[in-house]
């Protein structure tokens, strides 16, 4: 099924592309077709900035399991920064 | 019977005056042929809706499918034009009618064609096929399992599309509607509610719900794919084509 269901935010920082670095403003997360992961739904990841392009994207296709484990994986990492050296 | 074809990228002026882009495929006949209009997928212009398009041209119709992203996304890859579409909701309704309705008066301006043109959309663009078969005058009109047809989007979603409910007695021409049992988008009970609707408004139309089969069967290159009831139901496009896009208007 397409699922239609995005989750869009607003995000600070950068992102490696197929054409270098780029300033990343926006990030979608959706549960839905993946386009290579050969399987059929997969968690995808857009991490863009559409002021430069549609290619100025980094893609994740990920099935539910790895997806659960990055974000558990981040929340560990950032919970784990010493106090006081967390900018935001 | 397999016919020789010519198919091509070709660039338009579409109804706002805008250029877009477009796969052609034509097909070398003697005689007049019908045209099809292929709505591609969610996932956008990619290389299976390519192979779609030149199979409506092997199988001896004119087809050209208009790259939906590419005002935005010109020259851009389909994965990324179809990522950049999603964070936009979609595309508007009334520009898709109208690069729907300009690429039928392509087909229809042809040397060859006998001036019937259906349409043909899959997933996101089986909701926009039926859309276009009640905005414009078309011949034919295939819905192969398109989700919010009777119903809109969840608001979470973001998507810019809405039912197409209102507008469902304006259905200009006969449609075809094929459906996956296993689907959810849209669900069995939602094929049921526009099976209900278009009966109501007396409308030619024909149903048919695959067992084995879920959203996107037609889809060669992914898991979904499902060869047996996909070889079926491409039987009855070219019967409901064969119907309804052959012979003169």
């Amino acid at each position: 099924m397409c699922t239609y269901e995005t989750e869009r935010i607003a995000v600070t920082g950068s992102a490696k592309g197929a054409e270098g670095w780029f300033r990343a403003t926006d990030a979608t997360v959706y549960y839905d077709h993946p386009v290579h992961f050969g399987a059929g739904h997969a968690l995808m990841v857009d991490v863009i900035n559409p002021s430069l392009g549609a290619s100025s994207r980094v893609g994740l296709e990920l099935d539910a399991g790895s997806a659960r484990e990055l974000a558990m994986a981040i929340l560990r990492s950032l919970d784990g920064v010493p106090a006081g050296l967390l900018e935001k | 019977m397999t016919s020789n074809l010519r198919a091509e990228t070709i660039y338009f002026d579409s109804y706002d005056g805008q250029s877009v882009e477009a796969y052609l495929a034509s097909t070398e006949s003697d005689d007049k042929v019908g045209g099809v209009v292929v709505i591609h997928h969610f996932p956008g212009y990619d290389e299976a809706t390519k192979e779609i398009v030149r199979k409506f041209a092997a199988n001896g119709y004119n087809a050209i499918c208009v790259n939906l992203y590419s005002r935005e996304s010109p020259r851009e890859s389909s994965d990324d034009a179809a990522a950049a579409a999603r964070a936009r909701g979609g595309v508007p309704d009334a520009q898709l009618v109208g690069d729907v309705g300009a690429a039928a008066a392509y087909l229809r301006s042809l040397s060859g064609s006998n001036q019937k043109v259906g349409v043909i959309g899959y997933c996101s663009g089986g909701r926009q096929s039926v859309l276009a078969a009640c905005s414009l005058e078309l011949d034919a009109a295939v819905d192969c399992y398109g989700a919010f047809v009777v119903m809109d989007p969840p608001e979470s979603s973001g998507m810019k599309a809405t039912s197409i409910v209102p507008l469902l007695g304006n259905l200009s021409c006969p449609l075809l509607g094929l459906f996956g049992l296993e689907d959810q988008y849209p669900s069995p009970e939602q094929t049921e509610t526009l099976r209900g609707l278009l009966a109501e408004h007396a409308k030619e139309f024909t149903f048919h719900e695959y067992e084995g089969a879920g959203h996107a069967f037609f889809a060669v290159d992914r898991p979904s794919y499902r060869p047996e009831v996909a070889t079926e139901a491409w039987g009855e496009i070219w019967k409901f084509y064969g119907q309804y896009l052959s012979g003169k208007k």
